[in-house]
């Protein structure tokens, strides 16, 4: 896999996606379409206790939008949604090319995505599963008020 | 081969050396032929036309009818007061759709569309259908895209007003008998629409020998400029139906109350025209008529015949649509098993390669035939064998290269 064309990490996110199926004990679920290319996933949270328990998402989409979605879910499940919603915000950064070398590595593996700031017909797929948690998170929020 | 289909008329070539551009049905690149033309109109002939009373404003609105009869006899109208210029083949729908649509279509009666349509030749009958109360009904094909006269007859009932089509799908490929389905709508009193978008551009039409009541089409796709696109509709249904847009020199008298129209096709052409855009219309059916429609036909029909066995060979390559390359007319699309079609296209643009993916603004029929987007590769005379052959030298390494193994 050395010529792998959007490089390693990110292909094996695409074919080997460790969060993508279904959950039925989720206590949140949102969709998220691309409307350029029509894709949709569903993204699937189970928040307890202030904290995102788990999390899976279902749908189709390219390899950055799979990938994307399957590395944020690695990144957020644990925590709690505020954390979730920070790592939002860097990721948007980054895509934005904006971000510092401190911010990136606390990306982790989503770090993987920073080339797509060079990419603009792509940043529509590596914002949708991120795109999707933030209007699930609101809906969460709106909820307990 | 005529040297007007060879790219070194085509500016853009020289812009991108190694550019192989295969997204021709989405839009075409231009000769500089076009580009001067157009640009000509600005230096020597711009004046609002139809209104100056001045050598300049006669130039400017010569220059614009002259265009509007290149394009009366490019397809075989009677008369240039069927041809109204747009901007383009969704402008001529919504056109159809608002202004006759509106008048004609009461609550209960239905529209027929192909299940194969472009979202412009479906969103306008969708949105006319709901605000009257009337049906949209499918035609549906089989899943190499064909339509049977006998689908169309039991699908018309006496209520059907309308039935609208695209000559050839922009998914598909195919060519669609328009001709026969015309006459069979004639038959039931339903009239007939006609998206051209995909055939005017590369095969001779003739509004006549359809025998249509509306054809519309986009200039873009036909090597001119941006916003410009004709409607053609048969005088005595233009003639009776309300203008669509209202404004300046559409007219002929109007009081504080109350305003008499234009003749046609004026009436439609409301507000500052397109006539740069009209001119470099003009100019591109002038250099395709040059080429001639044999020739191009030939060529296309080469290229899309070769690309089409070479793809056939590759495993995981699938083709929608028909099976013979020769129902095809320059448009492949295709899916590959385990990648997604905006992966295809990211990996052909990193090797030169322009193509398009997606649903192609035709979700109904991805729906239809059950694949949720799917990429294409849609040619014109300028491509050649070099561009067939490097799109295969890449599409053979696309799985490999998202990590398959074969």
């Amino acid at each position: 896999m050395t010529d792998s064309f959007y490089g390693e990490v990110l292909a094996d996110h695409n074919l080997h996606p460790l969060h993508r199926h279904d959950l039925p004990g989720a206590t949140h679920v949102c969709k998220g379409l691309n409307p350029t290319c029509g894709d949709d996933i569903e993204l699937h949270l189970d928040i307890r206790d202030g904290v995102i328990a788990d999390g899976s998402f279902t749908g189709l989409g390219c390899a950055i939008s799979q990938a994307s979605a399957d590395i944020m879910l690695d990144l957020i499940i644990g925590k709690t949604p505020e954390e979730a919603k920070h790592y939002t915000g860097l990721f948007r950064r980054m895509i934005s090319g904006e971000i510092t070398e401190d911010e990136l590595e606390e990306l982790e593996e989503a770090g993987a995505l920073q080339n797509v700031s060079k990419m603009p017909a792509r940043v529509k797929c590596a914002l949708l599963s991120w795109n999707t948690m933030d209007k699930l998170l609101d809906q969460n929020r709106k909820g307990e008020e | 081969m005529s040297e007007l289909m060879s790219k070194a008329q085509f500016p853009v070539f020289q812009v991108y050396k190694e550019l192989v551009y295969l997204d021709n049905a989405a839009t075409t690149q231009k000769p500089l032929k076009v580009l001067e033309d157009e640009e000509n109109y600005y230096r020597e002939c711009n004046a609002n036309p139809l209104r100056g009373l001045y050598d300049l404003g006669v130039r400017s609105t010569e220059a614009y009818e002259d265009a509007r009869e290149t394009v009366r006899r490019f397809i075989g109208a009677e008369s240039t007061q069927e041809i109204v210029f747009t901007r383009g083949a969704t402008e001529g729908l919504n056109l159809i759709a608002y202004s006759w649509g509106r008048a004609n279509i009461l609550a209960g009666d239905e529209i027929l569309i192909a299940i194969s349509e472009h979202h412009s030749d479906l969103l306008p009958w969708q949105a006319l259908a709901k605000e009257k109360g009337a049906v949209l009904k499918y035609l549906e094909c089989d899943s190499r895209g064909e339509y049977t006269p006998d689908a169309l007859k039991a699908a018309l009932t006496p209520r059907t007003k309308l039935f609208a089509m695209a000559q050839v799908s922009n998914v598909l490929g195919r060519l669609n008998p328009v001709a026969e389905f015309a006459r069979i709508c004639r038959e039931n009193g339903t009239l007939t629409v006609c998206d051209g978008a995909q055939s005017v551009p590369h095969m001779p039409v003739n509004v006549q020998e359809l025998g249509v009541d509306f054809l519309v089409f986009s200039g873009h796709k036909l090597m001119a400029p941006m916003g410009i696109g004709v409607l053609y509709g048969r005088r005595e249904l233009l003639n009776s139906m309300p203008p669509f847009h209202y404004g300046g020199e559409m007219i002929e008298y109007v009081t504080r109350d109350s305003a008499t129209f234009a003749e046609l096709p004026h009436k439609f052409e409301a507000g500052t025209v397109n006539a740069g855009g009209a001119v470099g219309l003009a100019a591109a059916i002038d250099y395709i008529s040059e080429i001639g429609f044999d020739r191009i036909v030939s060529r296309e029909r080469e290229l899309t015949e070769l690309a089409f066995s070479e793809m056939k060979q590759i495993p995981h390559v699938n083709i929608i649509g028909s099976e013979k390359a020769s129902e095809h007319h320059g448009i492949l699309t295709f899916t590959i098993d385990g990648v997604h079609p905006h992966d295809i296209a990211a990996i052909f643009d990193a090797d030169g390669i322009a193509i398009r993916a997606g649903h192609h603004c035709a979700q109904p029929l991805h729906q239809y035939l059950g694949v949720q987007s799917t990429a294409r590769l849609s040619l014109a005379f300028y491509n050649d064998e070099e561009d067939i052959r490097r799109f295969i030298g890449t599409l053979k390494t696309i799985r490999r290269r998202m990590g398959y193994d074969g």
